[in-house]
């Protein structure tokens, strides 16, 4: 903790920009008056991922928020555009954008590619990506529920919920080989089926989840512990969410009913009539804490074993993707020319993909990639907003947030740290588009 | 419930994975070759799923030299040895996506159930295939 004021012109402690609560100050707090800086990282140990949140506080209460990106920026746009990969070998790229939503990335991966490319991909094969996605959306939203408890001081829940995770894992190392990067989808299908004799294993899980799923909600949701420590935290209301443009579970716990396999259905997700889950499908009012989070994953868990049934229970027969043979998928991407979009619900929102390829390249021309978290970020703004220090850990774990995967630019120029305003990067971005128009 | 609780821990058997033996034996040597013998048990390995990626396996014969393993490889682990049309691998930086086993006209590439691949030595003899 330092009480130097923040706005000297310290690399350390930078302006914080001035968001107060305009609040009458009572007992202690009004003795305090003044505030003061909490800087959080890049590298603290609370922190999982580096980020640097300098807090702005006065006593215990949280009068304002300053959050820094950018220390976890790996290249991977620039990785997959010039260094001579070809479209195969950026797939496996795209995988290790984030390792729990390891089938997310390349399912909206190979969406835009294949959207750019013209290839169809088969019912089965879009039946199997489905149940690999909604397979990873539990065994995510699992380890998030463990996450939440352990920074709620609850670690016996921790150990609880991730051992149930465990029978996740296993079926789909079972499936794919790997506990996680499962290197299923491929440009035009998958590359794994599933076999007869493995749908047992799958059935097994499901019916260990739905036993296990009241047990689950009885743990988190009418424990006074968790209650205690998560009701009325981290609010977020709807309409900042929606001004905000909150995605996934952190959207839904506000009452807003956005959900990408409900608005623009992919794959074969229409066939499943999926409906976004809010917290009025567990009979409450939606409040937007960090409770109605917890309510909106553990429903989404229940969600993802119904698709996982209907999948199977109506799986088509046929082939498993449209090019059998990987050089002749190799020759097609060549010729292929277009751009395209790639859109996918993962376990924490909304990722999307845009790529462009020119023909007689393997490689891509444009690719452009857009993670959950980059969305849900700036609802951290509202949320830690009159909050007590003690809550920093449950209100910045509520987003799931995935720092690594949305740090897309970080710009150092002799050694120095440049920030560019808004206006500079909309400025920009017209020259970019007006480059690519020609 | 609580008490409910309390004695099914008890009596359920744990979550884990058990160890090969319960203690460890005083010279784990003298136990290896008394497991060869027959006359010491352990608790057998968990088996791995069937279509498990583990180490990768090389099937020298077969390998008729085309490269296509190294056009697809998203790691950069297979190298070419152009005298003799064969290929290297350093499992080191395999990142088991099978991909080379896919592309393999030839099924010279195979994925093994071999996981225990942890070394000091990223060019340990038994991190290179070939």
């Amino acid at each position: 903790m330092s009480a130097r004021n923040p706005k000297d012109n310290d690399p350390v402690l930078p302006a914080v920009e001035e968001r107060v609560v305009e609040r009458e100050l009572v007992g202690a707090e009004a003795a305090l008056g003044e505030t003061f800086a909490v800087p959080i990282g890049p590298i603290h140990p609370a922190l999982k991922e580096p980020i640097r949140l300098t807090f702005r506080v006065r006593g215990e209460r949280i009068v304002g928020v300053d959050i820094r990106t950018g220390f976890a920026h790996r290249g991977i746009e620039f990785m997959g555009m010039r260094q001579g990969r070809n479209l195969i070998q950026i797939l496996y790229l795209a995988e290790r954008i984030c390792g729990i939503c390891s089938v997310s990335h390349p399912i909206a991966f190979t969406q835009a590619v294949e959207r750019a490319a013209g290839i169809e991909v088969p019912p089965r094969a879009q039946y199997i990506r489905v149940i690999i996605s909604e397979l990873e959306r539990i065994h995510s939203h699992l380890l998030w529920a463990g996450v939440a408890a352990h920074e709620l001081g609850f670690d016996t829940l921790l150990h609880l919920t991730w051992r149930v995770r465990e029978k996740v894992l296993d079926v789909l190392e079972e499936l794919s080989g790997n506990r996680i990067d499962y290197a299923i989808p491929i440009f035009g299908g998958v590359r794994r089926d599933i076999a007869p004799e493995q749908y047992p294993k799958v059935w097994e899980a499901i019916r260990y989840y739905r036993g296990l799923l009241e047990q689950l909600l009885d743990a988190f949701l009418r424990d006074p512990t968790v209650e205690a420590r998560t009701r009325g935290v981290g609010v977020l209301e709807p309409k900042e969410a929606e001004e905000l443009c909150a995605v996934g579970p952190t959207a839904r716990a506000s009452g807003l009913r956005k959900d990408v396999r409900q608005d623009r259905p992919y794959l074969a997700y229409p066939d499943f009539q999926v409906r976004a889950i809010t917290p009025e499908d567990y009979g409450l009012t939606p409040v937007g804490d960090v409770y109605d989070k917890i309510v909106v994953r553990l429903l989404e868990v229940e969600q993802s074993l119904n698709i996982i049934e209907q999948a199977l229970e109506n799986m088509p027969e046929g082939e498993i993707t449209s090019f059998p043979k990987i050089p002749a998928l190799l020759a097609y991407l060549k010729k292929a020319e277009g751009e395209g979009l790639g859109w996918h619900e993962a376990p924490r929102g909304e990722v999307i993909h845009y790529v462009r390829l020119a023909a007689g390249e393997e490689s891509l021309l444009v690719w452009k990639v857009k993670a959950p978290t980059y969305s849900n970020l700036l609802s951290w703004y509202p949320m830690f907003e009159d909050q007590e220090i003690a809550d920093i850990p449950i209100i910045a774990a509520s987003i799931d947030p995935c720092i690594c995967c949305m740090d897309r630019v970080y710009l150092v120029r002799g050694g120095k740290e440049e920030v560019w305003p808004k206006e500079k990067l909309l400025k920009l971005s017209w020259e970019k588009t007006r480059r690519m128009q020609r | 419930m609580i008490l409910k609780t309390l004695v099914a821990q008890l009596i359920s058997r744990p979550a884990t994975n058990r160890f090969p033996v319960k203690y460890m034996p005083k010279s784990v040597t003298r136990f290896l070759a008394q497991v060869q013998e027959g006359k010491a048990k352990i608790h057998p390995p968990v088996p791995v799923p069937p279509k498990f990626r583990g180490k990768i396996a090389y099937d020298r014969e077969k390998c008729i030299g085309c490269q296509l393993c190294i056009r697809v490889c998203p790691a950069k682990v297979i190298e070419f040895k152009p005298e003799v049309k064969k290929i290297r691998m350093y499992v080191a930086r395999c990142t088991f996506c099978a991909q080379c086993v896919d592309a393999c006209p030839v099924d010279a590439l195979s994925l093994s159930p071999d996981f225990l691949l942890a070394s000091t030595d990223r060019l340990a003899p038994e991190l290179i295939v070939e």
